[in-house]
């Protein structure tokens, strides 16, 4: 069981799928400018990434390895479709809000890199669990952008007023920087920042080091 | 597993894991159709009262909803019939008949929706006195990606904007897509449509000069979507024309409505 338990907390802090992999970072930026949005966008990626890494997992002995890819796309696909689908049905506010989002979960490469480099190789179970434990990574980094987006942007948290802002009486002049997408690049920055510091075995090797200087005689 | 390399087993394993998907997707489609369309039927309904500005979230939707009269008007004529059962009738699907609407002459057509149905359903919101208080008319018409669809609301003068609003377009977000912006739709309010019975409302690019003569009949266009400004001020000049609610709204001016 120790195993099962590694699979599902690893991504969230040691293999992030964000801040290590550097995965999804395009819906990341896109979604979390409000804290409610990203809570809906968490949990319909982790169901999706679940359930994808399930089916692929149990079929993954009969896929033929030349039209695998398109075989986890079409699963993949149709969970999205679901998700949509369902969201449409009990959140129509948030659907709207998300639009495209939800869509383009399909192109999300947590998704399909999980498919490809463990459900293929995992059996159900295991898969399953590795696909909410991403899931979760996900979202632990989503939240945490968009606690400080939304909380410094407007000065609310879930549509709930935390500081009171200028425009409705308060004190706190909101930074409009953080509700624009380029925010979220400086906070995930940030947050793989501060996740390295404390874990070191995370800072990749540099790809070269800089030589010491040539010394002014040698040029002649 | 060289096995699953055939061409049997990859055309097998093709065909069936398509037809299971498409077994799946088209289950949840059905299922949960009947909840999607109340929840679209509800936004229609919000957006009807927001375009109004009568939106007031402590009272459910359908129960702010349920006072206002809903009303069939005849577009040939201007007046109210009882022609069509406004619960049923589908303004989209009644442009497409060709028994239920009249085809336009691109002169005409400046909204580009070229059909136009001989019916549309409005929305009176009345005071305590049995008068009108705010006129709900449905508009659309094409901007950039597609046709957008919303509700303009004016005031019991028939003449004075009291709000606008889509609740369905494909602009680009972040600039067509503002027209969904709350300060850029609170514009419109107080606008003037007439001017001596001349349709002088109009979006213009750039901003209004708020001291300039006309002002009123004028609001601002929306910075980076000059085709959606465009669109939206064709699509409002049209309905509020000759060919939209005009005769209407003198007809119930002169109370021959």
């Amino acid at each position: 069981m120790g195993s099962i338990k590694e699979t599902l907390t690893t991504p969230i802090f040691k293999d992030n799928p964000i801040a290590l992999q550097i995965l999804g970072i395009c819906s990341a930026l896109a979604v979390t400018s409000s804290m409610q949005v990203t809570l809906v966008m968490c949990v319909a990626l982790t169901t999706v990434v679940a359930f994808s890494n399930l089916g692929v997992s149990l079929i993954r002995k009969h896929i033929p390895g030349s039209i695998r890819i398109i075989v986890q796309m079409i699963i993949i696909a149709s969970l999205v479709i679901v998700v949509d689908q369902v969201l449409k049905a009990y959140a129509y506010a948030i659907s709207k809000q998300l639009s495209v989002f939800v869509g383009l979960i399909i192109t999300n490469c947590i998704v399909m890199g999980r498919a490809e480099a463990f459900a293929m190789k995992n059996p159900p179970l295991p898969s399953f669990i590795d696909g909410v434990g991403n899931g979760l990574g996900y979202s632990v980094v989503l939240i945490a952008v968009a606690f400080f987006r939304e909380l410094f942007g407007t000065g609310k948290l879930l549509g709930i007023d935390i500081l009171p802002v200028v425009t409705e009486g308060g004190w706190y002049v909101p930074n409009g920087l953080l509700l624009l997408p380029p925010s979220a690049f400086f906070l995930i920055g940030g947050f793989i920042w501060v996740l390295r510091s404390f874990d070191k075995k995370q800072v990749e090797e540099p790809d070269f080091r800089i030589a010491k200087h040539t010394v002014a005689k040698e040029g002649v | 597993m060289s096995s699953n390399d055939g061409i049997k087993k990859t055309l097998f394993v093709a065909f069936a894991l398509c037809i299971v998907c498409s077994v799946i997707v088209s289950t949840a489609a059905v299922v949960l159709k009947p909840a999607q369309e109340a929840n679209q039927a509800l936004d229609r309904k919000r957006n009807i009262l927001a375009a109004a500005g009568m939106l007031d979230d402590s009272m459910s939707v359908e129960e702010q909803f349920a006072q206002m009269t809903t009303r069939v008007v005849d577009l040939r004529t201007g007046k109210f019939t009882d022609e069509v059962d406004p619960s049923s009738y589908n303004e989209r699907k009644a442009a497409k008949d060709a028994s239920l609407s009249e085809a336009l002459s691109s002169e005409e057509d400046i909204a580009k929706i070229f059909r136009r149905e001989h019916f549309a359903v409005v929305y009176l919101a009345e005071d305590a006195q049995g008068g009108v208080e705010k006129i709900i008319l449905p508009i659309r018409g094409y901007g950039l990606w597609g046709t957008l669809f919303g509700y303009i609301a004016l005031e019991g003068d028939a003449s004075t904007v009291a709000g606008i609003g889509f609740y369905e377009h494909k602009e680009t977000p972040g600039l067509g897509g503002e027209v969904d912006n709350p300060r850029w739709k609170a514009l419109w309010s107080g606008k003037q449509v007439y001017e001596d019975g001349e349709l002088e409302l109009e979006v213009v690019k750039g901003t209004v000069d708020p001291s300039a003569t006309g002002a009123q009949y004028q609001v601002d266009g929306l910075a980076g979507a000059t085709l959606t400004t465009r669109g939206v001020s064709n699509l409002v000049q049209y309905w509020l024309g000759e060919g939209g609610f005009e005769p209407f709204l003198n007809n119930l001016k002169s109370g021959e409505a």
